[in-house]
């Protein structure tokens, strides 16, 4: 509980937490906080509009497949994050089986128009269907929630994700019969049909752009609706049973109900993301709903602000782009140092400080690069991964081993988790003594074991975000702060 | 009847290794009512471990110490190994969440498991890792051992069960015999009051962390020595010893204990007389069971809840 302030001592009749509680929710102070402030002003509705603007024109000015089919996947992305937001942010529920409820959704839509079962229904039919299938298979999983509290309900939803995946992948024999394909999936999905018309899903050998359009009309709707649904009575109910589940039950609030409700509605958005995909990718498989794709949306709605729907759509947009960029070996580097300046420039701002710490990592670096190859040619023989400008400068700065031996990896990668760790704990000069060291190893494990391995490396960035963002700002970058319980 | 004896002793082998990641589950989940996730994780590290351990002893087939040596020595690495590990994730990752709402350190625990299982394959690639136990001592530890009527029992097997089984003994006797158990079994009871009676708190969490970590290690180097080990097998593995946990009543040893062995029969009979592509799945349906019927387990007492 903090201490009554020197400027205004307690009166008789006003509860001091009470009084105080707009200013330990309030925003930020100085230009940030003037900033959010007047962004505060223009209405929810008028970003929306000026968002959606800017997605639907981008195909105008990218004429490429490839980013065509990114912003398909972000959109996608987006909803998801959406959908999960209502259950963990809204409810305040950790609902570990979102991503299955999005393999419903997109498993039902293929039965119900696939050639296997040929059934063929017009879209007007099996995309609602899907939806409300997933949200019928949220509430009967949140049903044994009612006697759970917190933690269980978090391992109940958990293993209903192990069961699908367990289903799904061994459904080509339930008891005997070939009922989904199991690890081959569900082959030749109809793509989305409007009025008798098929949307072919390339147009002119790329992807077609209508996709994008009509993933962009999923979203808005979502997002209004589920908006509406926020500022309704059940909205308030869930943040109350986010707050305090107990107090909200002794203020009368159906509990039970209020968490199924906030389970069927995140599933049932997820299972409508579900039809989109597979209507364009033609066919679902089990292996695209494993563990990997519900922590990546976590991570979007952690790292945006749980509760903000603004802030889980900025969040999904980032982590979508930074998935992306960590493919490739030339934007991966981009992005790391980028990444690492901006941080450092943020954190330090612009001192003296900042230029002895930038100007210290380089000194280290050329000394420790002339260093090495003058020891063994071979020490420095490596080159960049990807290439680039970039790539070629950082050849001359980063030790890239021309053979990289065995255990340097992991000794120089543990090394690197240990000094970031122990940076944190310390203050002061001793920190900033470290911080250049730490920067120019950093530099050594992102060109020679990050950029090697693009597959590792971009969950093991979603993991250590996860961490990071919890440990040091739990309510993400939009997400409303929550007052403690006492 | 000969496989019926197989099974048991598989499911024997499983099950103890079951309860030992299940005793860490229960230690940490006693005190800090948090769900460890990672603690899957820490159990894969320890595998690998005590496989860089083995190597650097000279492998199985040309060991530079007698077997026994040999063993204890992958077995204490693996143990130290993770003991650090977990206190590191229990300082970083945990101990700033201790006042955040509920659901923070959990998803922190996601962001850790996630961290390490993939830092592990981003180490060392996703290739199995064979203890290669079949060579150890010429094979002896395999073909010696005792008959039950058509059924060899090996001895690593017996040395698996016995060491596991030792590990619990030593717990049992350190949270119920010495101070820092007092101290431990004060803390799970009610944090507050304990810290007002004096007992550090903060020390005795780690020292969960500690011992829950240890016998996951310890578990790491047993799974390993009855079938290879790779970066992924920490999910299942930890999800499997949460089961055990509750089953047996989380936050009880001998719960722990009783609920590993349950699980490691269930599981070792549904492949061996159903299928083995179900079994993960029969271990789910027994869970959820258990969560509506019986949610406090079998040797827990029901949750009291307070205001």
């Amino acid at each position: 509980m903090p201490a009554a302030s020197a400027t205004a001592g307690p009166r008789i009749g006003q509860d001091e937490w009470v009084a105080r509680s707009a200013e330990r929710r309030g925003g930020r102070g100085g230009r940030w906080g003037v900033l959010e402030a007047r962004l505060r002003v223009v209405p929810w509705w008028a970003w929306l509009i000026l968002f959606v603007a800017v997605v639907a024109a981008l195909p105008i000015g990218f004429e490429s497949g490839y980013v065509r089919r990114v912003a398909f996947d972000t959109v996608i992305f987006m909803l998801l994050a959406l959908g999960l937001n209502v259950v963990v942010g809204w409810g305040g529920l950790l609902d570990l089986g979102f991503v299955a409820f999005y393999g419903v959704g997109a498993y039902t839509y293929a039965v119900l128009s696939a050639d296997r079962y040929d059934l063929h229904l017009p879209i007007f039919v099996s995309i609602p269907a899907a939806a409300v299938v997933g949200g019928i298979v949220g509430l009967l999983v949140g049903l044994p929630s009612r006697r759970l509290v917190g933690d269980y309900l978090a391992i109940v939803t958990l293993f209903f994700f192990q069961i699908f995946l367990t289903v799904s992948n061994n459904s080509e024999s339930i008891l005997g019969e070939n009922v989904a394909g199991g690890p081959n999936g569900i082959l030749n999905v109809q793509p989305l049909s409007l009025f008798g018309r098929e949307l072919p899903v390339s147009h002119e050998g790329i992807f077609n752009v209508a996709y994008l359009y009509v993933a962009l009309a999923f979203f808005v709707v979502v997002f209004v609706a589920l908006r509406f649904v926020n500022a309704s009575r059940t909205g308030r109910a869930w943040r109350s049973l986010r707050e305090d589940a107990l107090a909200a039950e002794l203020m009368g609030m159906p509990v039970n109900w209020l968490k199924l409700t906030a389970f069927a509605f995140g599933a049932g958005v997820a299972a409508l993301t579900g039809t989109l995909v597979t209507a364009l990718n033609g066919s679902v498989f089990p292996q695209t709903f494993e563990f990997p794709l519900l922590i990546t949306v976590y991570t979007m709605v952690i790292l945006g602000g749980a509760g903000s729907q603004a802030g889980v759509v900025i969040g999904a947009i980032g982590i979508s782009v930074l998935l992306e960029a960590l493919r490739e070996p030339g934007d991966s580097r981009f992005l790391f140092y980028a990444l690492v300046l901006l941080g450092l420039a943020g954190t330090l701002k612009l001192s003296r400080k900042l230029a002895l710490v930038l100007g210290g990592t380089l000194v280290l670096g050329f000394a420790a690069h002339a260093l090495a190859g003058a020891i063994d040619g071979s020490w420095t023989a490596g080159a960049a991964q990807g290439g680039g400008r970039l790539g070629e400068w950082a050849n001359e700065w980063v030790v890239v081993p021309g053979d990289i031996a065995g255990w340097v990896t992991p000794v120089a990668y543990i090394g690197l988790v240990s000094a970031v760790l122990t940076l944190t704990l310390l203050r002061g000069r001793t920190r900033l003594f470290l911080l250049v060291p730490t920067l120019y190893l950093a530099a050594f494990v992102w060109e020679n074991v990050m950029l090697a391995r693009p597959e590792p490396t971009r969950f093991v960035v979603l993991g250590a975000i996860l961490i990071g963002v919890m440990v040091a700002r739990p309510e993400g970058v939009l997400g409303e702060k929550r007052v403690e319980i006492v | 009847m000969d496989t019926f004896i197989q099974l048991t002793i598989n499911g024997f082998t499983l099950g103890s290794v079951y309860a030992l990641i299940a005793l860490g589950y229960s230690l940490v989940y006693g005190i800090l009512k948090l769900l460890n996730f990672a603690h899957g994780d820490v159990f894969m590290v320890g595998s690998f471990i005590g496989f860089g351990a083995l190597q650097l002893l000279g492998g199985s087939t040309a060991p530079k110490v007698p077997t026994w040596l040999l063993l204890v020595l992958i077995t204490l690495a693996a143990m130290a190994g993770c003991a650090l590990l977990g206190v590191a994730i229990e300082r970083f990752a945990y101990r700033p969440l201790r006042n955040a709402p509920r659901i923070a350190p959990l998803i922190s625990a996601l962001g850790v498991s996630f961290f390490l299982a993939y830092s592990m394959q981003l180490m060392f690639g996703s290739e199995q890792r064979d203890y290669d136990a079949f060579s150890l001592s010429g094979g002896a530890l395999f073909f010696n051992g005792f008959d039950i009527g058509n059924v060899r029992v090996p001895l690593l097997r017996i040395v698996i069960v016995a060491s596991a089984f030792a590990l619990m003994i030593v717990l049992w006797l350190l949270v119920t015999r010495t101070r820092m158990g007092k101290a431990m079994r004060a803390t799970s009871y009610d944090r507050e009051a304990a810290s007002m009676m004096g007992i550090d708190v903060d020390r005795v969490i780690v020292f969960a962390f500690v011992l829950g970590s240890a016998l996951a290690g310890a578990a790491g180097v047993m799974f390993a020595l009855r079938a290879p080990t790779d970066v992924a097998i920490g999910f299942l593995a930890g999800l499997k010893g949460f089961t055990a946990a509750v089953i047996g009543g989380i936050g009880s040893i001998p719960g722990a204990m009783a609920g590993g062995l349950i699980l490691g029969f269930a599981e070792a009979f549904t492949q061996g007389y159903i299928s083995t592509r179900w079994s993960d799945l029969l271990v789910f349906v027994i869970l959820i069971v258990f969560m509506l019927f019986r949610p406090q387990g079998l040797f827990g007492k029901p949750d009291i809840k307070k205001v």
